[in-house]
């Protein structure tokens, strides 16, 4: 389809008036992508993990705090007993190392239709808006953020940023260039579709808790 | 997709007489309007926000070509492909060739108002693909065989009671038995029966509502998470897209994000932001395996030489349409196409032509609501009354219309004459009317006085009384 490529700059250029920029012109535009200018962001206080804990619980999320890494799978079974769920997770590959209880299934891999309880890491956590920036990869399949209709994710304080700005720093300086799919998740899945009435759990999990290491 | 625009004063009329539709737009008028107000009102920042990103849309208008050829190199360096449209006939073209090759059978899409433009589900259905809107309103609104309503909420003009039914005629042949009257039992049978879909399908089409040039990424945002599952799950992931949907940065996305949810339903934030860049990567254990944009023009890149540029900052929240009175009182379908409201007034007769959507720009009060509440500042009743203007120009408007302007004009730029003619015109309406001061009817204005009355005036001149006036005071 270069035909119909070139038809489409040729006519912006035409209403533009001009012809392709110029190198100058291009190396300018460049360098204005490398450093991007900085926009308005909105101003908060500094308690950042009470901020994003609150802004996640106002849009029917759960969130527990834990003092250590190696506690979070107990908060994890704490969620399944209180739900009364099976205990079995199917869990991101990246969580192979944490220690795991006794007498929890844990399959590790992507999501399939069975499975009814996700538990994920998370590459940031956005203070704005209580969100949750999840990245794909090999060991953190993207279907176990929408399949299960449960969601656990597990996120370290120290990551939990101030606006979204810094996550995409985060990224750039961090991830060695952008993955397949970034995931924001700000709560569970929800609907207003019928007369307007908030429903949850429309596609994606109808719950979704958040396990916030302090230490 | 057909365009009824043409007919829009007997549609409109209809739904006004409509009652299922009234008790539905009824319903949803001053929801959208409450919590807009919130949400801006809760961030100081709003208002630079609104100036900022119209910054940004024009800096990126002005570097359109720059920043799409940017976008392209990004996404082949990450494996994906990007397909260029001249028009609805180019995409159609595309997106069919891709299913093709991909041997699908079954196709599930996020909603994508693009793909309504071009009318990418007639085709694919013509080839024998099955197609499945995944979006709930977009799926009720399919069942019903209707295009939707409103560009973010497709299914607002449908009650409870009518999606009941419509569940009722479709899955009963899928075992459901009951008559679903709860919203909740409603989603839960539409989660049901959609899941099954999400994973057999081959092709998952999404719309995009920002294109970032930085990272060769496409971003869709919604709150159901249809959007993922149609993208994660499906082999093969195409997004359509407009061309004026690039950005420069990942950070000048942020400012429209912190803009569209707050504009276009009141939240904060929508719940999924997803940020699209390829497919699968090696190791990676799930995701499409192949990614296709299809960049849209039809008629955009036009759009940008003229007066109507200004209509390409649009970010399709909505707003306008919720805060306009005439969309309020007939909903969306009279509009006859698949933008209604304010900003579908001012880009249907674009698209499709100003003598089809003639009746569009002059159902308009001019009460400027929309352009108070557009979070890029499109100056909508501007364009409005632009159109108006081309219309009289191309002598599209009625015969007595341009002739009474005519009169009016020659009249009124001779003063003798205008202030002979008015005076007498006043005092014979002044005489005519001294029984009851008002008329119930009057030759020539029927269409206000079959409404209401018209008051008979007082004997002078609004010129006349204003002389005398300073006469006294001085
Ligand atoms: S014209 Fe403005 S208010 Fe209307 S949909 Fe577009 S961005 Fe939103």
């Amino acid at each position: 389809m270069s035909e119909a490529r070139e038809a489409i700059l040729g006519s912006i250029r035409t209403a533009l008036k001009r012809g392709p920029l110029s190198q100058p012109e291009r190396q300018q535009l460049e360098s204005q992508i490398a450093t991007p200018p900085h926009h308005t962001r909105p101003h908060f206080g500094d308690d950042l993990a009470r901020r994003f804990a609150a802004k996640l619980e106002s849009r029917a999320a759960t969130v527990v705090a834990v003092s250590r890494m190696a506690d979070a799978s107990g908060a994890v079974v704490d969620y399944l007993d209180r739900l009364g769920l099976p205990k079995a997770v199917a869990a991101a590959p990246a969580l192979e190392n944490l220690e795991w209880p006794q007498g929890l299934a844990v399959r590790f891999g992507r999501a399939e239709t069975s499975d009814q309880v996700s538990v994920t890491p998370c590459f940031a956590g956005v203070a704005e808006t209580g969100s949750l920036v999840l990245l794909s990869g090999p060991s953190s399949p993207t279907t176990l953020n929408f399949v299960p209709e449960n969601h656990v994710v597990i996120v370290r304080a120290a990551r939990i940023v101030r606006h979204f700005e810094d996550a995409w720093d985060l990224l750039r300086k961090e991830a060695g260039g952008i993955p397949r799919t970034v995931n924001v998740i700000s709560g569970p899945s929800r609907t207003a579709d019928v007369e307007q009435t908030i429903q949850l759990g429309a596609h994606g999990p109808r719950r979704l808790h958040v396990v916030v290491v302090n230490g | 997709m057909q365009v009824l625009s043409p007919q829009f004063k007997p549609r409109a009329t209809l739904a006004l007489k409509d009652a299922s539709l009234q008790a539905a737009l009824g319903k949803a008028r001053g929801g959208f309007v409450d919590k807009r107000a919130a949400a801006a009102a809760e961030l100081p920042e709003f208002e630079q926000l609104r100036e900022e990103a119209k910054a940004i849309k024009e800096h990126t208008l002005d570097h359109l070509d720059f920043y799409l050829e940017r976008f392209e190199e990004r996404v082949k360096a990450q494996g994906g492909q990007v397909h260029w449209a001249r028009n609805a006939e180019d995409a159609q073209r595309i997106v069919l060739e891709i299913c093709r090759k991909a041997n699908a059978k079954t196709v599930t899409k996020g909603k994508s108002m693009v793909s309504e433009e071009v009318g990418i589900n007639e085709v694919l259905e013509q080839e024998g693909i099955e197609v499945i809107e995944t979006d709930l309103g977009e799926y009720i609104i399919q069942l019903a065989k209707e295009p939707p309503s409103h560009i973010i909420a497709p299914a607002v003009h449908k009650t409870k009671a009518q999606v009941s039914e419509l569940f009722h005629a479709h899955h009963s042949k899928l075992g459901l038995t009951k008559v679903l009257t709860e919203v909740a039992d409603l989603v839960n049978e539409a989660r049901q029966v959609l899941r099954g879909k999400f994973f057999r399908a081959d092709v998952g089409i999404t719309g995009g509502n920002f294109l970032v040039a930085e990272t060769g990424s496409s971003i869709i945002v919604t709150n159901e998470g249809n959007g993922d599952l149609t993208q994660t799950l499906a082999r093969v992931h195409i997004v359509t897209s407009g061309i004026e949907r690039v950005v420069p940065t990942l950070d000048d996305a942020t400012t429209f994000l912190r803009l569209l949810a707050r504009s276009a339903t009141g939240q904060e934030t929508e719940t999924y932001t997803t940020v699209s860049s390829g497919p699968r990567r090696p190791g990676d254990p799930d995701g499409p395996e192949e990614y296709h944009v299809v960049l849209v023009d039809n008629g955009r890149s036009k759009m940008l030489a003229g007066r109507f540029r200004e209509m390409l900052r649009c970010i399709r929240c909505g707003a306008c349409m919720n805060h306009c009175p005439v969309y309020g009182a007939i909903g969306g379908h009279a509009y006859g196409w698949v933008y209604p409201g304010p900003m579908g007034s001012v880009l249907t007769p674009l698209f499709v032509g100003l003598d089809a959507a003639y009746d569009l720009p002059n159902a308009c009060t001019l009460n400027g609501r929309c352009q108070s509440v557009c979070p890029v500042k499109i100056p909508l009743p501007d364009l409005l009354r632009e159109l108006r203007h081309m219309q009289h120009e191309a002598k599209l408007s009625p015969w007595y219309q341009r002739a009474a302007l005519a009169a009016w004009g020659f009249v009124a730029s001779r003063p003798r004459l205008y202030h002979a003619l008015t005076g007498l015109a006043v005092r014979a309406l002044g005489w005519l009317g001294r029984g009851r001061g008002r008329f119930g009817y009057l030759p020539l204005a029927s269409a206000w006085t079959k409404g209401r009355d018209l008051p008979a005036p007082q004997g002078k001149t609004f010129q006349e009384a204003w002389r005398e006036r300073r006469g006294k005071s001085s």
